[in-house]
């Protein structure tokens, strides 16, 4: 296989790995005025993800990363052109990556409702404009000759691209409900089941429009067997969750996103950036990819540590298996009033 | 204003920010670690409330370099995406690397380290945040590999067909003789940053009124223990630094000409302490010279001849041509900005060496359980973290404007790395939002560290676990 390839597959797996993680840490996020009634409750769904979201952010860095490093031309024109969304996920990531840590620092109602808003809005915004860059790379955006992005910003709200961010959107809210009824103990566990299957029905819905639309436009037959058995996990962990097996129902989801997330690469394959203009061209996994030396350098690197890292990173969740409940929130001991 | 100034002033502002809170990161990492082995070994109780105390406000600084790294990565293909075209097939590799190496492990570990107090057998939780450490340092590693590679490109061949520049030996780009003395100079700073931050804290607890024996002596132990490592870190710093210097002036004489805005070829050359001059720098009103220093400073003899800058401009245009952003750059061709690079090499001198003093009187004067009361003394542990952060901040904006024109030496001028279809509103709607977040994020980050740093180390909490509730009912040790 040419090396171009693999790293096209280590990108798509890199981006499998941050929606299937991330997205359920965005998920429970989002879901914190919803499942939670008083502050205690909300410091459970906190501390379901407290050990483990920023350890699921760092799929995102690498991916980013591992772009730079493989497939400059893509980073480039990717990051430069989708200039406005990418800030606005910025920023969001900022602010709720901070209120994790913040928030219980300061044992004040007012601090903590504004900490609150950071991590609902901080895991909204990515939730959905994740998906609307990629339902905008598969749809393919106004690219020049010199591989330039000349769209602007109001080429990216389409209604293509907005149902695909209907879609993550949805899909992190089911999958972060499916995670909580995993991870908690008493009214939340039962009440996150319930939401669950409502939230994974629109879901469904929405992704089976979505995935359908992708496969008409870019659509090849690995990309139709992804996403045919996407749908089939999706409603496979619905209905397990409707019968209370939750782990069942967390994996149903997270197979889902990664099928579905899968078939998207694999339907973008082999170009990586596809133009809409019909004197542009787009970037492919040859022309927008680094040096043979580069890409060996950087597949060695790749093959000894990632099996390294899925371990440790496995074994952070196996020490955070046990669910969590309202009685096992200790009392804040965090300052009282203002500095 | 031009796209081309307000992504350079975005990126001088987001990365200035976020490095004030990578070397408290990397040097508390690592004296928390400290910490926790000490409690292990020795069984003392005041190694443990130090570990948790520092370990509190090494997490309250942790959170927003995290934040704020995010930018950095995100920063190159949006604001320079020439710049990432034409490097990315050598510039990209070492930061993909640094985030399967380093972020992972930082990360993972970290959240291990935070809940993992009721959850691992006491050594395993202090090999976390050893690892956490090592992950802060091959996070370092590598993003100096490719700042070093800016600073002295070896390693890559161009490409005329492709027109980027493309590796060709990663070995050479991370044995790099610029990185090689770079990274110790760094790693080292950073832990004389995150000494003296320990040394400012424990200082102000320990003559506090209120603290009672037993703390006195803890904090007397992070003082000390502080400053010791504020002295031998330094005496690194300032060895490393000097080899910087002469290796500096080998690569990259410009710069080196431009940290003493000598503009005339001098043998001897003298160091200046304190220059008044024009303000672009091309005059000289008043000066007071160590006579031979920069000679020594970057040959290594007091008599060496050191190139001043219009000689090297000749040189300069020989080897490259006329520079292509002439036009862009002030004071002229292929010429830093004098005043810039003039105050910002003396003041990271200035500040390290200062640093480096206060911490030897306070070692000093805290000797043979002695607790000083002076106004003086207390003044000066108070500032003392500021010095070596700020230190930090000025060498690193020496060592990016001591570079300019070029954003890569001799291959690629900073105007030509700009993204050209960013437009000037999209950069400034950007560095506005930037702006505003982090001098906001700024303001609450200081507060929560002042008011926990008040609070001083939490007693241990000795209550027995009670018999009725089963092990998986008790609370967490730790939570959000």
């Amino acid at each position: 296989m040419e090396l171009t390839t693999v790293w096209f597959i280590l990108i798509a797996v890199l981006w499998v790995g941050y929606f299937c993680l991330e997205g359920f840490d965005f998920g429970v996020g989002m879901l914190l005025p919803v499942l939670a009634k008083n502050d205690t409750e909300r410091r459970v769904l906190i501390n379901t993800i407290g050990p483990v979201w920023d350890g699921n952010e760092v799929w995102l860095l690498v991916a980013g990363g591992a772009t730079f490093a493989a497939f400059p031309e893509w980073y480039a024109t990717l990051f430069s052109g989708f200039y406005l969304p990418l800030l606005l996920i910025l920023l969001a990531l900022i602010v709720r990556g901070l209120a994790f840590e913040y928030r219980a620092k300061r044992d004040d109602a007012s601090w903590k409702r504004n900490w609150d808003l950071a991590i609902i809005i901080g895991s909204f915004v990515p939730a959905l404009l994740w998906g609307v860059a990629f339902a905008n790379i598969l749809r393919g955006v106004p690219i020049d000759a010199d591989l330039e992005y000349v769209g602007g910003f109001f080429n990216l709200l389409n209604p293509y691209a907005l149902l695909g961010g209907a879609t993550t959107l949805l899909l992190f809210l089911t999958h972060g409900a499916m995670f909580i009824s995993l991870k908690t103990d008493g009214r939340i566990r039962i009440d996150a089941g319930r939401l669950a299957v409502r939230l994974g029905a629109a879901a469904a819905l929405v992704t089976v429009l979505f995935l359908g639309w992708t496969q008409i436009k870019t659509g090849t037959v690995a990309s139709a067997v992804a996403f045919a058995l996407a749908a089939v996990a999706l409603l496979t962990g619905l209905y397990a969750a409707r019968l209370g097996r939750e782990g069942w129902g967390f994996l149903g989801t997270f197979v889902a996103i990664a099928l579905g997330v899968a078939g998207l690469f694999l339907g973008l394959f082999p170009d990586v950036m596809p133009t809409s203009l019909s004197d542009g061209v787009s970037l492919t996994t040859s022309n927008a990819a680094a040096t043979h030396y580069t890409l060996t350098i950087m597949t060695v690197v790749a093959v000894i540590f990632t099996p390294l890292v899925l371990a440790y990173q496995a074994w952070s969740y196996w020490v955070f298996r046990k669910r969590i409940a309202v009685h096992h929130i200790p009392e804040s001991t965090a300052v009282v009033s203002g500095a | 204003m031009d796209p081309t100034d307000i992504a350079r002033w975005q990126f001088a502002i987001t990365t200035v920010y976020h490095f004030l809170f990578v070397p408290v990161t990397i040097g508390l990492s690592a004296i928390v670690a400290g910490y926790e082995t000490a409690w292990l070994r020795t069984g003392n109780e005041r190694w443990l409330r130090l570990t948790k105390f520092f370990g509190k406000l090494f997490l309250i600084n942790f959170a927003i370099g995290v934040v704020t790294g995010i930018v950095q990565e995100f920063q190159f293909g949006m604001n320079w995406s020439d710049y990432s075209r034409f490097v990315g097939d050598i510039f990209g590799a070492p930061l993909a690397v640094e985030g399967l190496l380093a972020f992972f492990l930082e990360s993972t570990f970290l959240g291990l380290w935070i809940f993992g107090w009721d959850r691992l057998p006491a050594k395993l939780h202090a090999a976390c945040i050893w690892l956490v450490h090592l992950g802060t340092l091959f996070s370092a590693y590598f993003i100096l590999a490719a700042n070093s590679w800016m600073q002295h490109p070896v390693g890559y061949e161009y490409n005329p067909d492709t027109g980027r520049a493309e590796m060709n030996d990663f070995a050479a780009l991370l044995f790099n003789k610029v990185q090689l003395v770079t990274f110790p100079h760094v790693v080292l700073s950073a832990y004389m940053t995150g000494a003296a931050f320990v040394v400012g804290v424990a200082f102000w607890q320990l003559t506090r009124r209120a603290a009672n024996d037993e703390d006195r002596t803890m904090y007397r132990k992070a003082v000390r223990t502080g400053a010791a490592i504020m002295l031998v870190s330094g005496l690194g710093v300032a060895i490393s630094g000097d080899i910087q210097g002469k290796i500096m002036t080998d690569v990259q004489p410009m710069k080196m000409a431009a940290a003493e805005a000598l503009y005339d070829t001098e043998a001897p050359a003298g160091f200046s302490i304190f220059t008044v001059g024009t303000l672009d720098g091309s005059e000289e009103k008043f000066s007071i010279k160590i006579p031979g220093l920069l000679s020594f400073l970057a040959e290594g003899d007091p008599d060496a001849e050191v190139v001043g800058i219009n000689d090297l401009r000749q040189q300069y245009r020989q080897t490259y041509g006329t520079d292509p952003g002439a036009s862009y750059y002030s004071p002229g061709d292929y010429t830093p900005v004098i005043p810039l690079t003039y105050w910002s090499f003396r003041l990271m001198i200035g500040l390290g060496l200062a640093a480096a003093a206060a911490a030897a009187w306070i070692l000093l004067a805290t000797r043979r359980q002695r607790t000083p009361g002076g106004r003086a003394i207390l003044w000066t542990a108070l500032v003392l973290p500021f010095l070596p952060l700020f230190a930090n901040s000025f060498g690193w904006i020496f060592t990016e404007v001591g570079r300019q024109p070029w954003a890569v030496f001799g291959l690629m001028t900073t105007d030509r790395a700009v993204s050209p279809g960013v437009s000037t509103l999209e950069v400034l709607a950007s560095l506005i939002a930037f702006t505003l977040l982090y001098g906001f994020l700024a303001v609450i980050e200081v507060r929560l560290m002042l008011t926990y740093i008040r609070r001083g180390a939490d007693p241990i909490d000795h209550q027995p676990p009670t018999d009725d509730a089963d092990e998986g009912d008790r609370p967490l040790a730790f939570a959000y």
